[in-house]
């Protein structure tokens, strides 16, 4: 296995009592892709959001445990969550852009980081735009408002707009459910480059897109981690039952 | 039932007690129709009183005018001691040569409006990014209803603090030139006024999606960055609105001003002299006024003047929200 990037230990967590993530570990390695699948409801998102303390701006949650992003505890209270989630990028599950132009949701991230430079913002803003396939379809359409997109030209803007920072570690939350065959397909050649220099987490309801894109797969079920393993033996060979019925279809 | 020239696919014809073929009662009809007027007249109710105080204002407002002339609401030419003509700003509706300039009045009520409006504006949206954004949601269940209780103070209780003890702690600190003046009337304006500027604002910044403050925060702003360049620019058309809704109550406020400003019409812009606002100038005179005189007609005007005034803000802060809603975008 490659160098972890990731590594969580007995990681518990509650929304007021109720429990939703329970005794996790797992170590996700650098430079890969790792899917999270399971059936909804089962706390992808839940965990996803955990690996850049997105559920602090959660009021109930209570978490115990130890999550370690190249070795430091990211819960330290000592740690600057500002600059985790810079390096820590999350595409949505909801496409969430804000009520502004196509540009200046592109660029947002780096006007956070006091970059003016006309050129540098333009330039960013296509290329990431090219990188999420959705380039042809806003490069004449940069000042207008961003809401004015369709659904699924939303969900690639919320992925550029994401991949405009550089994160080292993008976690996205289904970031192609909104989206028609050709866009998806666009979104996993996507995934596929940004491997050799990101290390990915991805949400995914679709069972071939996980076995398409990741190189291993971690199976929730209820809040427990049911099965982890390299995506190839998750979908041919499963350890557990639970893990079969799921990825083949017969329960879910 | 084909699908197309050739195709051999056939469809059924629907079951005749298919519920798609369901047809409304008269009565399902008849009581849809009557719930619509029923709230059809309730809309216009408001519409037509309103329309009702429009005629009303302008039917006596319009004799005003063939009592005074226009330019007699704006100023009096006059003869001095010496014979020259003097052009003077004057309300002095009892003399025996009556001045009837609005002027003073106007000015009076913008220099007590004006000044609590900023101070509101500022203290007031602080207070609600504060309620908002910052404060513990228990605290703040705890603060919001205390800090609107300050606009259910009634504006005579608060007109008399300002009045008794607001005026001689700003006498002593800032040695004004007259006791009761502009500043300490706009004073006593901003406690009526920062809670309605703080309520709305609050609501409004907490009508923003939780969904865009997660964008904001996941993509490594501040909480200072995500208040500033996401939230305040998305919650805009409710804040600007609440200012305006502020200045508005700020002109319409009578209790207050005409307690704490001195009263006395000054044609001034030092914020330390009395002045005498438009509505305190219609409370405290229509009450001996005698009906159908000159001075009557006059104090009408001032009102059709502060009724214009207000519709034409709010219909400002229509707008505004109006715009902001069709662009979508900052
Ligand atoms: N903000 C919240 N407050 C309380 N409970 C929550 C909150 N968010 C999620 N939950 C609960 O936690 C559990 C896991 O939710 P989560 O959104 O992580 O599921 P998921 O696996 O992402 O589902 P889906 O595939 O439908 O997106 C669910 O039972 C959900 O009801
Ligand atoms: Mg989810």
């Amino acid at each position: 296995m490659k160098d972890v990037k990731i590594s969580i230990k007995n990681l518990n967590l509650y929304y007021g009592t109720k429990q939703a993530l329970k005794n996790i570990s797992l170590n996700i390695p650098s430079k890969q892709v790792t899917a999270f699948i399971g059936p909804s409801g089962c706390g992808k998102s839940t965990f996803l959001r955990t690996l850049n303390r997105m559920n602090d701006l959660i009021d109930s949650v209570n978490i115990t445990g130890e999550v370690l992003i190249d070795g430091i505890d990211i819960y330290d209270k000592s740690l600057d969550v500002v600059n985790l989630r810079k390096r820590v990028g999350m595409v949505f599950q909801k496409s969430n852009l804000f009520p502004k132009s196509v540009f200046e949701n592109l660029v947002f991230g780096l006007r956070l980081n006091g970059i003016r430079d006309k050129n540098i913002l333009l330039e960013t803003a296509e290329t990431t735009c090219k990188q999420a396939a959705i380039w042809d379809e806003v490069k004449d359409r940069l000042n207008e408002p961003a809401l004015s997109l369709s659904g699924g030209q939303q969900q690639r803007l919320c992925i550029a707009r994401a991949l405009a920072v550089k994160p080292e570690i993008l976690l996205m939350d289904e970031p192609a459910s909104a989206l028609d065959p050709i866009s998806t397909a666009k979104i996993e050649e996507l995934i596929h480059d940004l491997k050799t220099k990101y290390t990915i987490v991805i949400v995914t309801h679709n069972m071939q897109q996980a076995a398409r894109v990741s190189d291993l797969t971690a199976f929730f079920y209820i809040g427990e981690l049911i099965e982890y393993d390299k995506t190839t033996k998750i979908f041919t060979n499963p350890s557990f039952k639970q893990t079969e019925d799921y990825v083949t279809g017969r329960f879910g | 039932m084909e699908l197309n020239g050739k195709d051999s696919i056939v469809f059924e014809t629907l079951p005749s007690d298919s519920s798609f073929g369901k047809k409304t009662t008269r009565f399902s009809r008849y009581k849809e129709s009557l719930i619509k007027l029923f709230f059809t007249l309730n809309g216009l109710t408001a519409l037509i009183f309103i329309i009702l105080i429009f005629i009303f204002l302008f039917k006596e407002g319009i004799k005003a005018f063939s009592h005074i002339g226009l330019l007699d609401f704006i100023y009096t030419d006059r003869l001095d001691i010496n014979n020259v003509v003097q052009r003077v700003y004057e309300w002095y509706p009892t003399s025996e040569l009556a001045r009837y300039s609005l002027v003073p009045l106007l000015g009076g009520t913008l220099l007590t409006a004006i000044p609590a409006t900023i101070i509101s504006t500022i203290f007031g949206v602080a207070a609600g990014i504060y309620l908002s954004e910052i404060a513990h949601p228990r605290f703040r269940e705890f603060l919001k209803p205390a800090i609107e209780l300050f606009a259910a103070i009634p504006t005579v209780v608060i007109g008399f603090i300002m009045l008794a003890i607001g005026a001689t702690f700003f006498q002593e600190l800032l040695h004004p030139s007259n006791r009761l003046n502009a500043f300490v009337a706009s004073m006593g304006l901003s406690i009526v006024i920062i809670p309605i500027i703080a309520s709305l604002t609050e609501d409004a910044l907490r009508s923003i999606p939780v969904d865009l403050r997660m964008a904001s925060y996941g993509m490594g702003a501040t909480k200072w960055q995500t208040i500033s360049k996401v939230i305040l620019p998305a919650a805009f058309s409710g804040v600007s609105a609440s200012i305006i809704l502020g200045f508005g109550r700020a002109v319409g406020e009578t209790m207050i001003v005409l307690m704490a400003s001195g009263n006395a019409s000054n044609m001034t812009l030092d914020i330390f002299k009395s002045v005498r606002t438009m509505t305190a100038t219609i409370a405290a005179e229509m009450g001996e006024v005698s009906q159908g005189s000159d001075h009557y007609y006059a104090l009408f005007f001032i009102g059709i003047v502060l009724f214009i005034i207000t519709f034409v803000l709010n219909l400002f802060a229509e707008i505004i929200i109006f715009k902001m809603r069709k662009k979508n975008t900052f």
